[in-house]
C-alpha cells in the first residue's frame, strides 16, 4: 500500500520486501526498484512517471531484483534505460512512450541456429562455451553455461532462446541468460592491460592512447564536440562489440546514431557497423530513475560480451546526467547532501562503475581473454573541471581528454586540448606500438609534445612582443608546431577518408613533420635562412597526407631530404 | 474532510484528503467565488502538498473549499485554438468565447520514443542570413536564442516567425507563442505583430505577464507546448514554438523549490533543472510517418550576458546549438546583433547543401566564420599595436571583418533574404579577400560561384 509519492520516489508498505528487489506499483502496475528500507516502508524509485499514484495505491514484489536478460537478439538492438526494447515499444504505445507496458527485452519469438562445440558427457563448468550462434556477419555469439556438471544431452539445430539447448546434469540449459543489473560479472583473473583500442583518431591513438580495457574520460563544455567524440569512438575504435549508452541526453542524438550506423561501414570487415552495436537510449526527457539505471544495464551486458572473450568498448553519454539521476533520488530520499548537493557516495558509486572495466581471462574453456573499456564523457556545468562529478571520475580514469571550448571556438576539432590532456597508458602500451607501428614512435611523439608545449609559452611572448622579434629557432617551433596542428591534430568527423587514420599512417604524417623539424633545425645551424626554408616545395605536400594513402609518405620523405640537403649544400658552397 | 493546514509561499498543506493522486489538479474555491487552481507535489497519507498556480494571496484555512479533480491539468484543444489568445493557464483572456473542446489533453504529455523520431534536416529559410547562412536552422530543430536585457530578441524572433518557410514544399505553419513573466509592452508588440501581418489567424498564444502569478509560468510552457503537439501530431501543420522568456521560468521553479526547502543546486536552482528544461524542450522534433513537426525557439535573457549562468548552461546541453546575441554589436547599431562566432546550429550540416540549399553553402559559411574570426583578431591587435603595425593582408582582414558587420549581419527588421540573395553577398564579401586565403574553398566551387554574380 503506497503511503507516500514524491515525484519517483514512492514510500510503500510492502510484505516480504527486501533491498533491492523488483516492484510492480499502482493500478498500471509501473515498474519500480526497492532503494531503502525503514520499519514497515520500502522507498521505491520508479523507472515511469509517477503522476496520477494515489496514497493506498497496491504495491506487489516480485521477489527478485531487476535483472537483464541476456542471450541472442542483444546485437543491433535499441534499449531504454532498463532494457525494454524501444521497438516493441513503439508497436505496443505509439510513437509516445505510454506507461505500464509489459514488454520483454528479447524476442521469445525468433529462431536462432544453435550449433554445439562441446559433446554429449563432457564436463561442464561455469563459463564453458557449449557452443554459439552467429547473431550477425560480425559476432559469434557464445553460449555459455552457469552450472556445472556433465553434458547429458545437447544438440544443435534452430530453437528460440527459451528453448532447451542442452542438458547439464539433469537441468535444462536455455540460450537466455538472467542477470542482476547492479551485480558485476567476474573475470577468471584481471591482467594489467597491454593493448591500445585503436580508434583511429590521431590525437587519441598518438598522443593519448587508451588501453583494451582502460577507463577514460571526456570532460567538455556544451558545443566542444563530446558527443562527435564518443560518435566518432563508437564508430572506429577496433572493439568487437560496442555499447552506446545515450544517458539523458538528446533524443535525436540516438535517432542521428540510429540512421547513421546502418550505413557505415567497418574498416576491417565492411559490414555496417551496426552489426556489432548495441544501444541504450534514456534520453533527457525520459524518466529520471530509469536513466540511473541505464548505466548498470548497459555495463553487464558489456561484460556479457566480454566474457564470451571480446573486447568490448562501453561508451557512456554523459555520466554527469547520471549523476543528477542520484542527486534527485538522494534529495528524495532526504538524504545529507554532500558536495554541490550531489551525495556523499558519489565518488563510490563512480569509482565501481569504472572499475567494471579491465582486461583478463575470461571463466570457463576454452581459455580465452576479454577486455572491457570504459569512455564516459562528463558534461561539467559551464565547464568547470573542478566540479564534483569530473573530479570524482578523474580519480578512478587513467586517460583525460580535456574537451576546450576555446578550440572549438576556432574550430578546431577534434577539440581535444593537448597541453593538459594526458594518459598513464603510454607506457603499458608502448611495447605493442614497438612491435606493431614503429621503434620510433616514442622519440616522435616525444619531441611532437615538447614543440606543442613550447608554442604554447612563445606564443605568450608572441603576444607581447610580436612573432618578428623571436629567434629563427623559436620561429621554426611555431611554424612547426602550427603545421602539428592542423596537419596532424586537426581531423574531421565528416571527411570520408580523413574521419580514420591507421596507426602507420597516423605515425608517418608525424614523422614527416618531425622530419621536416629535425632537417630545418640542422639547417638553421648551417646559417638558412628561416624563410627559405619555408619556401621548400615539399613542405606543401604534408597537408595532403591525411587525405592521401599512408604509403605516400615515404616519397615525401625522400623528397624533404632531398630538398634539404640542395638547400644546406648551396650554403655550405657558398 | 480536506483543510489547508498550513499556507506558505505558494505552497499549501493540506490535511484530511483522501485518494488523491502525485501531480494531480485542485480547484481552489474562494467565497468570493473565485476558482484557483493548484496541483498536488506531494502524497503522504492524509496530507497533500499543493502548489497554487495563481498565489495563495486571499487564501484562509477556514472557508475556501478544495475539490482534486482526479487527472492532471489539462489543455482543451480543437482546430478552433488557431487566432486565439489564452492566459498562462490556457483560459481565454481575448474576450472570444471558451472553445468547444475537441480533446482534452495533459500537459504534461509523454516523451516520444526515440525511434519513433525523424531527424531534422529541412531547411527552413528564415530570411536573415546570420541564421540561414551560418546557424542554419532545420524543421523540428530546438534552437534558443542567448540575449541579455535590453537586447533586441523579441524583434529578431517576430521576424523569424514572419519569415520563415520551408522552400519547395507546400506550407502548413502555425505559430504557437508562449510568454512567460514579459512585460505588457513586450505581449504587445507580439500580439500587434501577428495582426497586421495576418498571421494571428494561423497562431495560439499563450500570455503570462509580469504582473501575472508567478507560479502560473510553470505551467505555461507545457500549455503551449502541449498545442504544439495537437497542431503538428494531429493536424499535420508545422510549428513554430516560440517561448520567452525561459530565465522568468526558472525562478518560478526556483521559487517552488526555495518553498519546499529542497536541497539547492547551482545559484540557488533546483538540481533537477535540467531534467526539467529537457521534459520542455524535448518535445520538438519530428516524427516518423507523420507530415507535422515542431520546431522550438526559447528565448532567454542571460543575467549579466553571462553563458556560464545554469539557464544558459543546462540549456545550451540539450538544445542543438543557440543563437547569441552580442552586445557590442547592437552598440554600433547593428540589427540583429547576432554574433556568428559562439552560435551554433548543430543540425546545420545536415540540413544545408546541394538538393537542400546551394552546393558551395558549407563552404561558404566555413570561410565566412574563419575571415570573420581572423578580421576580429587583426582588430583586436590594432587596439594592442596601432593600425600601422598591420600588414597589408591583415588589413584587408580588417576590411573584410568591418564590410561583414555591415553587409551580412546588417539587414532591415523586414528585409526578407532569400537563401541565393544571402549565398550572394557571402560571394561579394569573401571576393575582398586573396584567392589564396580562402582555404576551404575548393576550386570547382570558387571557378562556379565567385565570379557568376
Amino acid at each position: 500500500m503506497i503511503k507516500k509519492v514524491a515525484g519517483p520516489l514512492v514510500v510503500a508498505e510492502i510484505e516480504n520486501a527486501k533491498m533491492g528487489d523488483l516492484v510492480r506499483v499502482g493500478e498500471k502496475k509501473l515498474i519500480g526498484e526497492i532503494i531503502e528500507l525503514k520499519g514497515d516502508y520500502a522507498s521505491i524509485q520508479v523507472y515511469e512517471e509517477t503522476a496520477g499514484l494515489k496514497v493506498g495505491d497496491i504495491v506487489e514484489t516480485t521477489g527478485a531484483p531487476l535483472m537483464v536478460e541476456l542471450g541472442p537478439g542483444l546485437i543491433s538492438s535499441i534499449f531504454d534505460g532498463i532494457e525494454r526494447p524501444l521497438e516493441t515499444l513503439l508497436k505496443k504505445s505509439g510513437d509516445f512512450i505510454g506507461r505500464g507496458i509489459d514488454v520483454l527485452p528479447l524476442s521469445r519469438e525468433k529462431s536462432w541456429e544453435f550449433i554445439p562445440t562441446m559433446k554429449k558427457s563432457d564436463k561442464v563448468l561455469p563459463g564453458d562455451i557449449l557452443g554459439y550462434v552467429q547473431e550477425t556477419p560480425l559476432v559469434k555469439h557464445m553460449i555459455m553455461s552457469e552450472i556445472s556438471g556433465t553434458l547429458d544431452d545437447i544438440k544443435g539445430g534452430s530453437f528460440h532462446i527459451d528453448g532447451t539447448i542442452a542438458i547439464v546434469s539433469g537441468k535444462a540449459v536455455t540460450m537466455l541468460k538472467k542477470w542482476p543489473v547492479r551485480k558485476r560479472r567476474q573475470l577468471a583473473e584481471k591482467a594489467p592491460v597491454k593493448v591500445p583500442l585503436v580508434t583511429g583518431q590521431r590525437i587519441i591513438d598518438s598522443l593519448f592512447p587508451i588501453a583494451k580495457g582502460g577507463a577514460a574520460c571526456v570532460p567538455g563544455p556544451f558545443g566542444a564536440g563530446k558527443t562527435v567524440i564518443q560518435h566518432q569512438l563508437a564508430k572506429w575504435a577496433d572493439a568487437d562489440i560496442i555499447i552506446f549508452i545515450g544517458c539523458g541526453e538528446r533524443g535525436n542524438e540516438m535517432t542521428d546514431v540510429l540512421l547513421e550506423f546502418p550505413h557505415l561501414k567497418d574498416p576491417k570487415s565492411g559490414r555496417p557497423l551496426m552489426e556489432r552495436t548495441v544501444l541504450i537510449a534514456n534520453t533527457s526527457n525520459m524518466p529520471i530513475a530509469a536513466r540511473e539505471a541505464s548505466v548498470y544495464t548497459g555495463a553487464a551486458i558489456a561484460e556479457y560480451f566480454r566474457d564470451m572473450g571480446y573486447n568490448v568498448a562501453l561508451m557512456a553519454d554523459s555520466t554527469s546526467r547520471w549523476a543528477e539521476a542520484l542527486r534527485e533520488m538522494s534529495g528524495r530520499l532526504e538524504e545529507m547532501p554532500g558536495e554541490e548537493g550531489y551525495p556523499a557516495y558519489l565518488g563510490t558509486r563512480l569509482a565501481e562503475f569504472y572499475e567494471r572495466a579491465g582486461f583478463g581471462k575470461c571463466m570457463g574453456k576454452p581459455e580465452r581473454e576479454g577486455s572491457l573499456t570504459i569512455i564516459g564523457s562528463v558534461s561539467p556545468p559551464g565547464g568547470d573541471l573542478s566540479e564534483p562529478v569530473v573530479q570524482n571520475t578523474l580519480r578512478v580514469t587513467k586517460v583525460f581528454w580535456g574537451l576546450d571550448y576555446a578550440l572549438a571556438h576556432k574550430r578546431h576539432f577534434p577539440a581535444i586540448n593537448w597541453i593538459n590532456s594526458y594518459s598513464l597508458y603510454n607506457e603499458s602500451v608502448k611495447e605493442y606500438l614497438l612491435a606493431n607501428v614503429s621503434k620510433e614512435l616514442p622519440k616522435v611523439r616525444g619531441i611532437a609534445l615538447e614543440i606543442l608545449s613550447k608554442e604554447a609559452e612563445l606564443e605568450e611572448i608572441a603576444r607581447l612582443v610580436g612573432v618578428e622579434s623571436l629567434s629563427s629557432l623559436e620561429q621554426l617551433i611555431l611554424f612547426t608546431a602550427k603545421s602539428i596542428r592542423e596537419d596532424f591534430l586537426y581531423q574531421s568527423a565528416f571527411d570520408p577518408v580523413d574521419q580514420y587514420s591507421s596507426l602507420r599512417k597516423q605515425f608517418k604524417i608525424l614523422n614527416s613533420i618531425i622530419l621536416f623539424y629535425g632537417q630545418a633545425k640542422n639547417a638553421l645551424s648551417m646559417g638558412v635562412e628561416l624563410s627559405k626554408i619555408k619556401e621548400i616545395e615539399a613542405i606543401k605536400k604534408i597537408p595532403v597526407l591525411k587525405f592521401a594513402d599512408e604509403n605516400k609518405a615515404d616519397a615525401i620523405e625522400t623528397e624533404l631530404i632531398d630538398q634539404f640537403h640542395a638547400l644546406t649544400g648551396r650554403v655550405s658552397h657558398e | 474532510m480536506s483543510k489547508i493546514r498550513e499556507i506558505a509561499g505558494p505552497l499549501m498543506m493540506v490535511d484530511g484528503v483522501k485518494g488523491v493522486g502525485y501531480d494531480e489538479l485542485v480547484e481552489i474555491i474562494l467565497n468570493t467565488g473565485e476558482v484557483r487552481q493548484g496541483k498536488t507535489l506531494l502524497v503522504e497519507d492524509d496530507k497533500a502538498l499543493v502548489q497554487v498556480f495563481e498565489g495563495t494571496v486571499g487564501l484562509d484555512s477556514k472557508t475556501v473549499k478544495l475539490k482534486f479533480k482526479g487527472r492532471g491539468l489539462e489543455l482543451p484543444v480543437s482546430e478552433d485554438i488557431l487566432g486565439r489568445i489564452f492566459s498562462g493557464l490556457g483560459k481565454p483572456i481575448d474576450g472570444a468565447p471558451a472553445i468547444i473542446p475537441k480533446k482534452q489533453i495533459d500537459i504534461n504529455g509523454n516523451p516520444i520514443n526515440p525511434v519513433a523520431r525523424d531527424y531534422p534536416d529541412d531547411f527552413i529559410q528564415t530570411g536573415i542570413s546570420t541564421i540561414d547562412g551560418l546557424n542554419t536552422l532545420s524543421r523540428g530543430q530546438k534552437l534558443p536564442i542567448f540575449s541579455g536585457s535590453g537586447l533586441p530578441h523579441s524583434h529578431l524572433a517576430a521576424q523569424v516567425a514572419r519569415q520563415a518557410k520551408v522552400l519547395k514544399k507546400e506550407q502548413n505553419f502555425a505559430v504557437v507563442f508562449g510568454a512567460m513573466g514579459i512585460t505588457y509592452e513586450e505581449a504587445e508588440f507580439f500580439i500587434d505583430n501577428f495582426k497586421k501581418t495576418g498571421a494571428i489567424e494561423t497562431s495560439v498564444l499563450f500570455i503570462n505577464l509580469a504582473t501575472d502569478p508567478a507560479i502560473e509560468r510553470i505551467a505555461t510552457p507545457r500549455m503551449a507546448l502541449t498545442a504544439a503537439e495537437y497542431l503538428a501530431f494531429d493536424l499535420n501543420m508545422h510549428v513554430l514554438t516560440i517561448l520567452t522568456d525561459m530565465t522568468n521560468y526558472c525562478e518560478s521553479l526556483r521559487e517552488v523549490s526555495a518553498a519546499r526547502k529542497e536541497v539547492p543546486g547551482r545559484r540557488g536552482y533546483p538540481g533537477y533543472l535540467y531534467t526539467d528544461l529537457a521534459s520542455l524542450y524535448e518535445r520538438a522534433g519530428r516524427i516518423k510517418g507523420r507530415s507535422g513537426s515542431i520546431t522550438l525557439i526559447p528565448i532567454l535573457t542571460m543575467p549579466d550576458d553571462d553563458k556560464t549562468h545554469p539557464i544558459p548552461d543546462l540549456t545550451g546541453y540539450i538544445t542543438e546549438g543557440q543563437i547569441i546575441l552580442d552586445r557590442p554589436l547592437e552598440r554600433k547599431g547593428i540589427y540583429p546583433p547576432v554574433d556568428p562566432l559562439p552560435s551554433l546550429s548543430r543540425l546545420r550540416d545536415k540540413a544545408i547543401g546541394e538538393g537542400k540549399t546551394r552546393e558551395d553553402h558549407a563552404s561558404v559559411a566555413n570561410q565566412l566564420f574563419a575571415a570573420y574570426a581572423r578580421g576580429k583578431e587583426v582588430r583586436e591587435l590594432m587596439v594592442i599595436f596601432g593600425e600601422a603595425a598591420l600588414s597589408p593582408l591583415d588589413k584587408t582582414y580588417l576590411k573584410f571583418a568591418d564590410e561583414f558587420e555591415g553587409k551580412f549581419i546588417r539587414q532591415g527588421e523586414y528585409e526578407n533574404r532569400t537563401i541565393e540573395e544571402t549565398l550572394k553577398i557571402s560571394w561579394q564579401l569573401l571576393n575582398i579577400l586573396p584567392r589564396e586565403e580562402l582555404k576551404r574553398i575548393k576550386d570547382e566551387i570558387f571557378n562556379k560561384y565567385a565570379k557568376a554574380d
